[in-house]
């Protein structure tokens, strides 16, 4: 396949993903495609893929129908959260209506409690993720993985072999591979490829749902875009920012254009739809599938886990490899585990890296656009 | 050759003119719902054929197409409060819609900072309004609250604190008691922010209410630090664009 587009082309189709995906979404449906909807990093996509079914994000990152959740659930909790339900319950996300299976996690306090009520538009299934990481919680999760297995069986009318879920992983193991092909481009010095492209496609292709077209796809444009690098004459090395934090669905437009309007770059991605979820692989030879899925979930480092050292650990990793110059951490209102770890990050990246840091809470709103703006700029003339 | 700095901010825009040593001329004028028009006219009144370079700063920062280069008010407020008082170790300037607290490196770069900017609590606006509802001049705050006994403000909230108030008047209460309490609230609130922040030094105090030294002794108390401020402290966005422009100025001449 050879791709005629030109790169901006490209990477439009990939922010339009979303909502180019809807049709793909009913075509589906009319073929008797399996729909898992999902809110979280930490849905072991295998076990749904393993059957043939399709996982489609369900994370909502607009304030439109927050107006509408507000009628049920508290005003001070997280716009996702918020959001996502008020989609559900107005029932104008084409995902959440196609879906039909919505999985959660006992992942943060307000999605659990949120879950819930989510019940009442569709039906839910919630895995009870352990909020520590030890082996008792291993057990726990890995037990979590192969009831989601028999649930999954059980409302499909089918069966689930473990020949289906390992070419599962390495479907998906392969996805990853390619995904951190495209954002380890940015190792480079400057930066191929703008923040904001990359974050595009990162979340694009969780709308791709030709899992196995996905590193092709992925490749031809690695290979474009180091085509147009090296014929870039301006290599000025600019300010290199890495963004970690809440998703930043609702807000990418806000952080990352502010970030990089102001001159600076940004290099890496560790929240939910960067390396934290795409980093790690799930250790395809190992005798025990199951475990080796919940591993590799597990080991996910979300500040809903106490303590969270794994965040600290690919943290320190993407700074030294993508040459980071300064981590703008982004808390979504309300989201009280990645607020209170504002404090260990800090130190850590200050102390223990000696860059310069920033948290910012926002939400979905552009009320604090003008505020935001000048915050960033403020922070790049301080590099 | 001279520098012009111009600081569009919330309640007035300031200028000053900088040549290489000194601060020859400043001048404050009041924002008003145009703040483009009020940046045109300090930049007309302000800038003559000396002028060799502009720096504009302050929420209306892009709004001057004369301007050479635009800065954020963080980074001015840190340059003009380091050429007002050498020893600044870090700045709080409580301006009219937010309060900051900058850090300082011993080579006077901006090394972290914190905005206060959801809220009018802590900041110009709030003392503002209470003045108001006390139908005090804030102008004759250090003679009001002579002497008098502060009442705790609890309220965190601007829209609270006034009922809050209204209440204590109701009471009876002295006005001048209401006013230093509303004064240590200001400063407790500021100085409880400034403290995330690892402030250790001489603490450069900016923005209108530097002028009065109640308040400088406040938020000293609050923040059992030097407190120090500068006849000059509310156009420290100013004097601090106007420094950043005769730099960029001589680099330009080399």
């Amino acid at each position: 396949m050879e791709i005629k587009k030109e790169l901006p082309a490209i990477f439009e189709e990939f922010a339009q993903a979303r909502r180019n995906s809807f049709i793909t979404a009913k075509e589906l449906k009319d073929k008797d495609i399996p729909m898992v909807g999902v809110f979280c990093t930490y849905f072991p996509n295998e076990i749904a893929n393993a059957m043939g079914a399709v996982v489609v994000g369900l994370c909502s990152t607009s304030d439109e129908t927050i107006p509408e959740a507000e009628k049920d659930l508290p005003r001070n909790l997280c716009p996702l959260i918020k959001s996502s339900y008020g989609f559900a319950k107005t029932d104008k996300c084409p995902f959440f209506y196609f879906s039909d299976l919505i999985v959660g996690e006992t992942t943060c306090d307000g999605k659990k409690k949120m879950y819930e009520y989510l019940g009442e538009f569709k039906p839910v299934h919630v895995m009870e993720l352990p909020n520590t990481q030890s082996e008792n919680a291993l057990v726990l999760w890995k037990s979590e993985i192969i009831k989601l297995k028999e649930v999954l069986e059980k409302h499909f009318e089918t069966t689930i072999t473990e020949e289906q879920i390992r070419e599962a992983v390495h479907i998906k193991n392969e996805e990853r591979k390619a995904l951190k092909r495209l954002y380890a481009l940015p190792k480079l010095v400057p930066s191929p490829i703008s923040g904001m492209d990359i974050y595009n496609i990162l979340y694009g292709s969780t709308f791709k749902f030709d899992k196995k077209a996905i590193p092709q796809e992925i490749d031809k444009i690695i290979e474009k875009i180091k085509a147009e690098y090296e014929a870039r004459e301006d290599k000025t090395r600019k300010p290199r920012i890495l963004i970690t934090g809440c998703p930043l669905g609702g807000v990418s437009e806000k952080i990352i254009r502010a970030v990089e309007a102001q001159g600076a770059e940004v290099v890496c991605f560790e929240n939910c739809n960067g390396a934290k979820s795409v980093e790690e692989l799930v250790d395809e030879d190992a005798a025990d599938i199951y475990e080796a899925i919940a591993r590799r979930y597990l080991n996910i480092g979300c500040s809903c886990m106490s303590p969270n050292p794994h965040r600290l650990r690919l943290l320190g990793q993407l700074i030294d490899e993508y040459q980071v110059d300064a981590v703008v951490d982004v808390i979504l209102q309300a989201c009280h585990t990645y607020n209170v770890e504002t404090l260990m990050i800090k130190r850590f990246v200050n102390q223990e890296k000696g860059i310069p840091y920033m948290s910012i809470e926002t939400d979905y709103s552009t009320a604090d656009a003008g505020q935001i703006n000048t915050r960033m700029a403020a922070f790049v003339e301080m590099l | 050759m001279l520098s012009l700095g111009i600081d569009s901010g919330s309640t007035t825009t300031k200028g000053a003119l900088f040549d290489g040593t000194n601060i020859v001329r400043t001048q404050v004028i009041p924002t008003t719902s145009n703040p483009k028009e009020s940046m045109r006219r300090l930049y007309e009144e302000m800038h003559t054929d000396q002028v060799g370079y502009v720096v504009a700063t302050g929420y209306g920062r892009e709004l001057l197409p004369q301007a050479d280069k635009r800065v954020t008010e963080i980074t001015c407020h840190a340059r003009g409060a380091a050429f007002l008082c050498p020893k600044t170790g870090a700045v709080v300037d409580i301006g009219g819609q937010d309060s900051k607290v900058i850090l300082l490196d011993r080579d006077r770069n901006v090394v972290d900072f914190l905005m206060n900017d959801k809220c009018a609590a802590g900041t110009g606006r709030f003392i503002e309004v209470m003045m108001r509802i006390l139908e005090e001049d804030l102008k004759n705050i250090d003679q009001f609250v002579a002497g008098k006994h502060p009442v705790n403000i609890t309220s965190m909230c601007t829209v609270f604190a006034e009922s809050e108030i209204v209440s204590l008047l109701a009471q009876g209460v002295d006005r001048g008691d209401i006013a230093l309490g509303i004064i240590q609230s200001i400063c407790k609130r500021t100085s409880f922010f400034a403290k995330r922040l690892n402030l250790h030094d001489t603490v450069f105090f900016s923005g209108g209410l530097a002028q009065f030294p109640i308040f400088c002794r406040t938020l000293e108390e609050f923040l059992q630090l030097p407190v120090v401020t500068h006849p000059m402290a509310q156009l420290a966005g100013a004097i601090g664009a106007s420094v950043i422009g005769y730099q960029k100025a001589k680099q330009i001449l080399k």
